[in-house]
């Protein structure tokens, strides 16, 4: 099933961990890409070669070091915005991870330092969710809520693992200021259509934001294209290192944003009773920031682009609609989110009759090496939604291949037979 | 295979045939504990009688073979006790369950409970071995006012 230009077995060769042998001989069957993905040799060898060749501090050392430091971690924006289509690599802020980018632009909402009127928000103002959103595109909005006594609401989900837009108009309103959604779902798959939403936003004058974290690292994004203000993704899922996110934002909205965290580096002049900003991005990265981490993600970037986002998406879409066909046959598996492989991307959530996800997973890894995710993947409210405490997942990602699926399958027949 | 040490027969016994399960009348205290990381839930009611002996332990929850067997194999141990025995059951059960799988195990004390040993090596099931425990504790707390 394998197509000529991606050929996943000379993929899965630039991943070294995916040869290792687990305790007791067991080989490693990784399953677990939309919790983290594995890196690449590339990335692997950038990195290291970073900090065995080049390594300074950022921004502020004038040495040889300071500058071929500086210019690789400026250069690592470059790439990163060409990825994902930023009219200005000045719109892309290097942060901890997406949750810190959703908190960063949660904080400018209500917030005294900033006098704009997109971003005021109090009692009778609104923001909108929705029921799939991960824990980290739910609090941040929440403590907002909680600071400014705006009220959070939430789109629905259908039974099948769809946004139910059905409400659209209600829902965005005249009261909205900020509606912030998955683009993709870490739970059911789902890829959301951001368009008809975003179409209702601009009518009534609102700001819209992507939790684009399982999105970036499977399918071509472009945020222009995309026309949303705000996108948040993470490096760790799209084979560079733990440790960095990134914040994509429309500039004009990033000048009229105050800063989050204060510290070095994001400053123009400081004296004793106040203090001017620098210019973004710097404005937004307070403090010697993830250097080495941004080089690794530079490298993720190249790499991805390398084999190119098309064909990972069409490679984890045979994967998947593999994985849907074969899971379904096992008696008493649910998939939670679409059941075909439509408007959905690799992660297949599911639970097994009469037995808890933790079992499953238990057995899967001890027996079989695979690694899945169980729990309720920091998706609490769409869980219960479901009326489901958790659920099992298998998140598919370019090195897996449908012999992995098998083995899962296997997996799930004996994991019946231990429990049954 | 390491599972093998976790999954204990005894253990998928009790989970397959859970002992005293279902919520009885008349109970001193009613507590409900949850572990929210996998929605593990338990909710226990305790009757104690006057000189210090357990009279029932009553239980209905929901989750992982472990914490359901947990559950089960606590209503074995505790019923027909004094409070005082089971409360050091308790302590060593949960001292077992701390220790990481460096821990050797008193079976005197633990009797069937022993079986849990494996589970201490798996850092995310232990609180799932110790909810029901946490919980008979609590009851146990407040039957005593
Ligand atoms: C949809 C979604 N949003 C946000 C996050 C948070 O990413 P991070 O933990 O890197 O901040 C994740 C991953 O855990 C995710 O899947």
């Amino acid at each position: 099933m394998t197509q000529q230009s991606f050929d996943v077995e000379r993929i899965r060769k630039d991943f070294p961990i995916l040869t290792r042998e687990l305790p007791g001989g067991r080989p490693l069957v990784y399953l677990d890409s939309g919790n983290s993905s594995q890196k690449p040799t590339q990335v692997i060898e950038a990195m290291r070669e970073h900090m065995a060749s080049h390594y300074a501090n950022v921004g502020r050392a004038l040495h040889v070091l300071g500058s071929e430091s500086t210019e690789a971690y400026e250069d690592a924006r470059s790439k990163i915005a060409a990825f994902v289509g930023a009219p200005s690599r000045d719109e892309v802020i290097f942060t901890k991870n997406a949750s810190e980018a959703l908190n960063l632009v949660a904080y400018s909402f209500g917030n005294p330092n900033n006098t704009d009127e997109r971003f005021r928000l109090g009692p009778g103002d609104e923001i909108v969710i929705s029921e799939m959103e991960h824990h980290s595109n739910i609090v941040p909005w929440q403590l907002l809520a909680q600071r400014t006594g705006a009220t959070l609401r939430w789109f629905p989900v259908t039974d099948e693992g769809r946004l139910d837009v059905g409400g659209l108009d209600e829902l965005v309103n005249e009261r909205t200021k900020i509606v912030s959604i998955a683009h993709q779902s870490n739970v059911l798959g789902t890829v959301n259509s951001v368009s008809p939403i975003l179409a209702r936003v601009r009518q009534v004058g609102a700001l819209m934001m992507l939790d684009a974290s399982q999105s970036v690292p499977h399918q071509p994004v472009d945020v222009a294209e995309l026309g949303v203000d705000f996108v948040a993704f993470t490096g760790h899922k799209m084979l560079g290192p733990s440790g960095i996110g990134v914040l994509w934002g429309r500039r004009e909205l990033l000048d009229a944003m105050p800063p989050f965290l204060g510290g070095g580096e994001m400053i123009e002049a400081v004296w004793m009773d106040h203090s001017t900003f620098a210019p973004v991005p710097h404005k937004f990265e307070a403090g010697t920031p993830p250097i080495v981490e941004a080089v690794g993600l530079g490298a993720a970037v190249d790499y991805l682009t390398s084999i190119g986002m098309e064909e990972i998406k069409a490679h984890e879409k045979r994967l998947v609609t593999y994985a849907l066909d074969v899971l379904q046959e096992v008696p008493g598996l649910t998939v939670i989110g679409p059941r075909t492989a439509i408007a959905r991307g690799g992660t297949v959530s599911f639970t097994l009759e009469g037995i808890h996800p933790h079992d499953v997973g238990q057995i899967l890894d001890d027996v079989y090496g695979i690694a899945v995710r169980v729990g309720h993947h920091c998706a609490r409210p769409l869980h219960l939604r479901f009326g489901i405490p958790a659920t099992t997942r298998a998140s598919l990602y370019l090195y897996n291949t449908t012999a992995e699926i098998d083995a899962l399958v296997r997996g799930l027949h004996h994991v019946q037979k231990v429990f049954g | 295979m390491i599972a093998e040490s976790m999954y204990q027969e005894l253990i998928l016994e009790h989970y397959k045939h859970p002992q005293g399960r279902g919520l009885r009348e008349p109970f001193d205290a009613e507590v409900h504990h949850v572990n929210p990381t996998c929605g593990d839930e338990v909710t226990m009611r305790v009757k104690l009688a006057d000189g210090g002996k357990v009279l029932d332990v009553s239980y209905d929850g929901q989750g992982c073979s472990i914490s359901q067997a947990a559950a089960s194999v606590l209503h074995e141990l505790t019923t027909g006790s004094t409070v005082e025995e089971t409360l050091s059951v308790v302590d060593e059960f949960t001292r077992l369950m701390q220790g990481r799988g460096q821990v050797e195990p008193d079976e005197d004390v633990l009797g069937d409970a022993v079986a849990f040993a494996g589970v201490a090596k798996f850092p995310a099931r232990v609180k799932c071995a110790l909810l029901a425990w946490m919980a008979y504790k609590d009851a146990v707390i407040r039957s005593q006012g």
